[in-house]
């Protein structure tokens, strides 16, 4: 490559276009498009080409995310196709991958890295925390880094407790940050598209258990694929799905749930074992948060259970649960429950009574709905 | 012999009389200079030794003197001398109460100015809080500078930061982190960047000696090897992390210019307080990132003649007089002499530069201080602080600074 990249308008141009916020648009752009079906790992692969095909700025890199395509093959084929100077192998170093994409998109870049698993992101924490989120900050503008951090997440495949984290709390917490936690394949590559081409750093945790097929919970069921599901037909080209914009997925009148990720799923298996007429929420978003999505919601059912899977204490739900309480207090009809892993290091042997499964969540429903 | 652990200590504390006489400095102009893209293997004994342009009789001498012409030098001389007067000033309007804190780079001019001179306007730099010289050297306005460190209405960073934390994307200088080594592995990405955008620019990253230590470190020196990128990584071995002697940091087992041999990086150790071979060794390095030979690393020895920073007095840990007994002298008085010994300068012409580099300040000063101090004010507004979080302003913080609004 020898001609000057010119990223001028990349740098400057907003990326946050009018259709990323106007759903009609988009909605649009989204039902002309030939329907595929893919697997999470198909569309986090999917979204990842669109945007090295569209944006010259897109560089992807990562422990083993080069030739070999990634460990759970997120990046499989990218490098052969866009080249070894666009998606290639770094050193096992997260605080140098963090550090290295967030002068890259100083240098006007659009980097995308992998952290292999979530449970190995601490090193980079001080490069995201202090630095990543808060140099538009401390520049009062003049600097800026678009940095796309994923990760995979989420426990469920006995990888114990350093392949099993969801640290989602932490970098929710720091202000300057993003968090985006998808579901289904349909909605992981439309947030991870928007997530690129947004200005602001995110940190994009990506569900492992559902790489390849949606998982209610029950591990003694045969292991399904994304073919049968609704969100397994992905739209073959560019499309965003918006941040802050959380998602109903099963309207009902007498609970509210709110999930995210894995959560999603064993939710509605939760509500469908149960009698309860509960309304699931797939937040999304973790920042910024659709409150009203969330709250429109609690404020007709009057009750709400919040479901996550890392450890309560300090936990995603606590956010969530003091914001339904703020805005609903008046509506409420009984206290706020939260389902969530105990408040443990994730362990091996005893990984499905960590889980918080369809039973506890039903136990919660029951109890809720009793008061 | 019965082992035992190695708890390093500073060669001199409080009331001990400084004898550097053992600090091994080799002949001005005794050390080769290899070509730019040499083997990295091949400047270790560089890393060890030291290299020096400036005689003790004034000369530059040896195949590392730059020859840079009289007006060049003379620039030099100048932006490290109001450096020094800025530095002056600034620390007495602190103590008067104007800032809530402050801090020189007093002895260590010729680090920022001699290197920022052997770049390209192009290059950007990622410097620590000890490298004002930077900013004066690229033409950053000294009023912009002083409204930075009062937190005032004219203040470009609108009170974020604590003073001498500058930035200037204009200027190429990097928003100033204060958290330690942070800069240095970003400024590898900033340099691939520019590798792959092909723009012929580079980056320059400077840390302490102190933060040799910190993963940063390793991760720039691993990330910019394993890629080859256009980078210089400087480390200022000035000494002294506030209390704590390079010592700690391992550096009275090797010299940190020479960790850089093991990464396959070329290492060049530098008598910092020498304008000409900071300069040299940066045009070196420089030549050798814009040709494809990739990263270096240079050490400069240097001395912090004054103290860390307003908060701590160097009084309680080492001998007040040591900056006295430094053997590499002061890097103004040394290109000073050298430009008299040229015959393009004199006593006269420097006494009256200083003047009216003084008298600069001084006005600029109270210019500055019309737009307002942190105690008095006027300050940027309170409402300012919701803006930059993110792009946009989303709406949780608009509530916020709502509530913040109507509390006031």
């Amino acid at each position: 490559m020898n001609a000057v990249i010119n990223l001028q308008d990349n740098e400057r141009a907003p990326r946050t276009a009018p259709e990323a916020a106007g759903p009609p648009a988009a909605a649009s752009a989204y039902r002309k498009q030939e329907m595929r079906t893919m697997s999470m790992v198909q569309a986090l692969n999917s979204a990842m080409e669109v945007m090295l095909e569209k944006d010259p700025g897109v560089v992807i890199f990562g422990q083993d995310v080069g030739y070999f395509g990634g460990v759970f093959r997120c990046t499989e084929g990218l490098q052969q196709k866009y080249g070894d100077d666009r998606v290639f192998d770094t050193p096992i170093a997260e605080g140098g991958i963090v550090a290295t994409a967030i002068g890259m998109g100083v240098n006007g870049l659009r980097p995308v890295v992998e952290i292999q698993f979530a449970d190995y992101i601490y090193p980079a924490f001080d490069q995201i925390a202090s630095e990543l989120a808060r140099l538009r900050y401390r520049s009062a503008g003049q600097f800026w880094s678009p940095v796309t951090i994923r990760t995979p997440c989420g426990g469920g495949i006995r990888g114990g407790q350093t392949h099993s984290q969801t640290p989602e709390a932490l970098f929710a917490h720091v202000c300057g940050l993003k968090t985006v936690m998808p579901s289904n394949p349909c909605d992981a590559k439309g947030l991870l598209i928007s997530a690129i081409e947004d200005d602001d750093p995110v940190i994009f945790f990506e569900p492992k258990r559902l790489y390849n097929g949606p998982f209610d919970g029950d591990p003694d069921k045969p292991a399904t694929s994304w073919e049968h599901h609704a969100k397994g037909q992905v739209p073959a080209g560019h499309y965003r799905a918006p941040l802050g914009k959380a998602e109903i997925v099963q309207a009902g009148d007498d609970v509210t749930i709110l999930a995210y990720g894995t959560m999603v799923h064993v939710a509605l298996a939760a509500s469908k074992q149960s009698d309860i007429n509960a309304e699931v929420i797939d937040v999304r978003t973790l920042m910024p948060l659709d409150i009203d999505t969330i709250c429109t919601s609690v404020c007709r059912t009057g009750r709400c259970v919040i479901v996550h899977e890392a450890t309560r204490h300090c936990g995603y739900g606590a956010e969530l649960s003091a914001q339904v309480q703020e805005h609903c207090f008046w509506n409420l009809e009984a206290p706020i429950e939260r389902v969530t892993g105990w408040d443990t290091p994730y362990p091996h042997a005893q990984e499905w009574a960590y889980f918080p499964g369809q039973a506890r969540v039903s136990e919660a429903l029951e109890r809720i709905s009793g008061v | 012999m019965a082992s035992r652990l190695h708890i390093p200590a500073a060669p001199y504390r409080p009331g001990e009389q400084p004898d550097f006489s053992a600090i091994s400095l080799p002949r001005a102009g005794e050390l080769p200079r290899p070509d730019e893209l040499a083997p990295a293997n091949t400047t270790e004994n560089l890393s060890y030794s030291m290299i020096r342009v400036l005689d003790d009789d004034h000369r530059a001498v040896g195949p590392w003197n730059p020859g840079l012409p009289a007006d060049v030098l003379r620039q030099g001389l100048r932006n490290m001398m109001l450096t020094r007067l800025y530095d002056e000033h600034m620390l007495r309007m602190q103590r008067q109460g104007k800032m809530s804190f402050y801090l020189k780079c007093t002895g260590e001019e010729a680090v920022s100015v001699a290197q920022c001179m052997a770049l390209d306007d192009g290059d950007m730099l990622f410097p620590t809080y000890r490298q004002q010289g930077l900013l004066i050297t690229r033409g950053y306005p000294l009023p912009d500078m002083m409204c930075q460190c009062l937190s005032n209405a004219g203040d470009r960073l609108q009170g974020r930061q604590l003073p001498v934390m500058y930035s200037s994307d204009v200027h190429k200088f990097f928003t100033i982190s204060g958290n330690l080594g942070t800069q240095f592995s970003q400024a590898v990405g900033w340099a691939m960047a520019a590798e792959y955008r092909k723009t012929g620019d580079i980056a320059a990253a400077w840390v302490g000696e102190g933060t040799t230590a910190e993963a940063d470190f390793h991760y720039a020196l691993t990330f910019s090897t394993v890629y080859r990128a256009p980078v210089i990584l400087n480390v200022v071995n000035n000494q002294w992390a506030i209390s704590t002697h390079q010592n700690v940091a391992g550096g009275d087992q090797n010299p940190f210019a020479a960790r850089a041999i093991g990464y396959g990086i070329p290492g060049l150790r530098v008598d910092g307080n020498d304008f000409l071979a900071a300069y040299a060794a940066t045009r070196w390095a420089a030549q050798r990132a814009r040709t494809g030979g990739g990263p270096t690393l240079i050490e400069l020895y240097t001395y912090r003649a004054a103290a860390h920073s307003t908060s701590d007095d160097p009084a309680k840990y080492r001998p007040a007089n040591e900056w006295e007994h430094w053997p590499l002298g002061d890097p103004i008085e040394r290109l000073k002499q050298h430009l008299i010994a040229l015959g393009y300068w004199s006593e006269a012409k420097h006494g009256q530069l200083q003047a009216e580099l003084e008298e600069m300040v001084g006005n600029t000063w109270d210019d500055a201080i019309s737009l307002g101090t942190l105690n008095e004010g006027p300050r940027p507004p309170a409402s300012a602080m919701f803006e930059h979080v993110y792009k946009e302003i989303p709406p949780h913080l608009v509530e916020q600074r709502r509530q913040l609004e109507s509390a006031g």
